[in-house]
């Protein structure tokens, strides 16, 4: 996918005057927040559940290396082919000589993240293969030639209207407005892909150290059909992925539906190990498990470690009021909201992401939320703190902000300075006690008023209060 | 040094242990395979398998014995409206289906089957899941490519939790088989508006007949 994280200030602005996406939007509350909270409230546990969710995730990272050896032998033992990409590069180029080694032309696909990192479809596109999506929401953005905008519910953008328009258009039949005949044109589309195609490509949600298993959650079936019916299985995941056994992944289970749709568990739970079995008569002939690093390992043993706990339930975001008013695409990369603002840094560049660990009110509902307890609000303010040793600020805020320190080094002078500004804001306030205009800072009031302080310093009035 | 060894190298080196493949406590964790917090289940597993079941939108008869299953299940097909017609878990074919006027072929589903018929090897009472495992007898694309899917569940065959089916699964079959897959209800999506439509790529609906226990 192409990186436009650089451009986030201008797509937010963007974002916050498109009126149908603010329509999609207003629905988030009632549709991930509350079901998320029902759907937890029942277990009863679920602090202890997030605590142990958590340790599982932790702990792997801290052997890592050793439980992907694992994975990769258990894997190995029952067929598969294990394959380790460097970088998005790789893992495209390993992918196509997987498909060339195998006379693939068509190949069906299921919702992955990571593929969507590595730009995969358009790369086997330019070499000459069919890549049909075929998660719903991932098929109308395929048609549609756009980025998903959240990594659970990727087309939470689109209205009805414009995915029958789109349909209409794409699949020249009868325009439909139900969404059940939706759905239904579009599995009618797909199932001669899923039944024509060589190769099914699919993400992973956990690999299965103990077994050498991938796991796939998925609601629409699509996931088992591309890997089952295809006679080549290529899974493409993240080598954070990896968890130790069986009952690990059962408690992460737990979680992961439950926070990113409050689900109690998704309609399909499929773990797949290895090739098809003597006797079958269905089920990929061969196997191809891709692990991609990119980026992962460089995070690991530094401040970031935690966030490659993630899960990708997207609770964070769907709890972000920044997300909530501005959407998926403004964060200009695969992932958007708080976990996007911590790893689009971290996997494509510090100077490729600036805005976006600055783009949070730092309420910390995300960390609240997180279903692996990620420290979101703390790891954005850890690439706030690398900016700017970088010198990757703007001029004005460092020097404000060199001002600032060195101001607050001299005891007095500070007390000076701030006597001066708090009569000053006083002044400013009107009679209402609100400072409506703040000159040479007006982006701050541009859409909000400023209290006005009472026109005391701390210091002051902790002396008042001493003297007193 | 190839990727392999680069990214393996590069964990390593992070964790600060560069050169130690294999840190002890691993093969201690896989061993015991230790199980985290898991929910209280109050009541009976069946009754709560049945409440669960319904509630991801499966629909549950009941049969008193494996004998009864053809019949219940041709009342429900002509209930729906649907053919009397089905591809079946060659598993199945002990059962007497031409009595009630089913006629089934034991294989692998095809794209023009319209009911599926197959077994389970565990059914979770915590979610109201069914857990099927492939095999030559036992094909997944059964429960899969046809818009209805029937499944026979025999009441021992519940157990409470996912991790109990795990233990099952390696009492009984040492490792798993290609594909276990967990079946929760019709195949569903919310892609459109976030409005659940059920029958996406998978079934349109699910019976599940439970077998005893009544
Ligand atoms: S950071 Fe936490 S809440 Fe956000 S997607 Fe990852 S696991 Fe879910």
């Amino acid at each position: 996918m192409r990186l436009e994280a650089v451009q986030f200030r201008r797509k937010a602005a963007e974002a916050l005057d498109n009126e149908r996406l603010q329509r999609a939007l207003e629905k988030f509350p009632s549709r991930f927040v509350d079901t998320r909270a029902a759907a937890l409230a029942e277990l009863g546990n679920t602090e202890q559940l997030r605590d142990a969710a958590a340790d599982i995730r932790a702990r792997t990272l801290r052997d890592l290396d050793a439980w992907l050896r694992r994975f990769e032998r258990a894997a190995a033992a029952r067929g598969a082919t294990v394959h380790w990409a460097e970088d998005a590069d790789e893992a495209n180029r390993i992918v196509t000589e997987i498909a060339r080694a195998h006379g693939v032309r068509k190949a069906v696909k299921s919702k992955s993240m990571v593929t969507e990192e590595c730009g995969l479809n358009e790369y086997l596109e330019r070499q000459g293969l069919e890549v049909i999506e075929t998660d719903l929401g991932e098929y109308i953005l395929q048609l549609a030639h756009e980025p998903p905008s959240h990594i659970v519910a990727p087309v939470v953008h689109k209205s009805k209207e414009e995915i029958a328009e789109l349909f209409e258009e794409k699949h020249r039949k009868p325009r439909k407005d139900d969404i059940a005949e939706l759905c239904r044109e579009a599995r009618e589309e797909l199932r001669p892909h899923f039944l024509g195609a060589d190769m099914g490509i699919s993400g992973a949600n956990f690999l299965i150290a103990e077994t050498g298993s991938v796991l796939i959650v998925t609601n629409e079936g699509n996931g088992r059909l591309v890997t089952t019916l295809p006679r080549v299985h290529v899974a493409v995941s993240g080598i954070e992925k990896v968890v130790p056994t069986l009952e690990d992944a059962t408690t992460l289970l737990r979680l992961l539906p439950r926070s990113a749709t409050g689900q109690a568990i998704t309609n399909y739970v499929s773990l797949l190990t290895g090739t098809r079995g003597a006797g079958e008569s269905e089920g990929p002939e061969h196997c191809h498990i891709v692990l991609v690093d990119a980026g992962r390992s460089r995070m690991l043993g530094t401040e970031l470690e935690p966030m490659l706990r993630c899960i990708r339930c997207g609770a964070c975001m769907n709890h972000c009021p920044v997300y909530q008013n501005i959407g998926g695409h403004a964060y200009g990369w695969v992932y958007p909201g708080p976990m996007g603002a911590v790893l689009t840094p971290a996997l494509a560049g510090i100077e490729q992401a600036l805005d976006l660990p600055n783009a949070s009110t730092f309420c910390g509902a995300c960390s609240e939320v997180c279903p692996v307890k990620i420290p979101l609000p703390d790891l954005m303010r850890h690439w706030r703190e690398r900016q700017t040793e970088q010198r990757l600020r703007p001029r004005r805020e460092r020097l404000l902000l060199r001002l600032w320190a060195w101001t607050a080094l001299r005891p007095r002078l500070y007390a000076v300075v701030a006597r001066a500004v708090a009569r000053l804001l006083h002044g400013l306030g009107g009679s209402d006690g609100l400072v409506h205009r703040l000159p040479g800072a007006s982006g701050w009031t541009r859409g909000r008023d400023l209290p006005a302080p009472p026109g005391l310093t701390f210091h002051a009035l902790y002396r008042k209060r001493r003297g007193a | 040094m190839n990727s392999r060894e680069r990214i393996l190298a590069r964990i390593g080196q992070a964790l600060g242990r560069p050169g130690d493949p294999a840190p002890a406590g691993i093969e201690g964790h896989l061993q015991s395979h230790p199980r985290g917090p898991r929910p209280v289940l109050e009541g009976d597993a069946i009754a709560r398998f049945r409440e669960r079941a319904a509630r991801m939108a499966s629909d549950v008869a009941q049969a008193n014995a494996m004998t009864d299953v053809p019949g219940v299940i041709a009342r429900y097909l002509e209930q729906q409206r649907l053919p009397l017609r089905a591809v079946c878990w060659p598993a199945l074919t002990r059962l007497d289906w031409r009595a009630a006027g089913i006629q089934t072929e034991a294989r692998a589903a095809r794209a023009d089957d319209l009911v599926g018929i197959t077994g389970v090897f565990a059914a979770i009472a915590e979610t109201g899941t069914l857990m099927l495992l492939s095999g030559p007898d036992t094909p997944a694309t059964v429960s899969l490519l046809p818009e209805t899917h029937v499944a026979v569940v025999e009441v021992s065959r519940v157990v409470a939790t996912m991790e109990d089916a795990w233990d099952r699964l390696r009492a009984e079959r040492g490792a798993p088989p290609r594909a276990v897959n967990f079946v929760s209800g019709p195949s569903r999506t919310a892609d459109i508006e976030q409005t659940v439509t059920l029958g996406a790529h998978g079934p349109y609906r699910v019976l599940i007949v439970l077998v005893g226990g009544a």
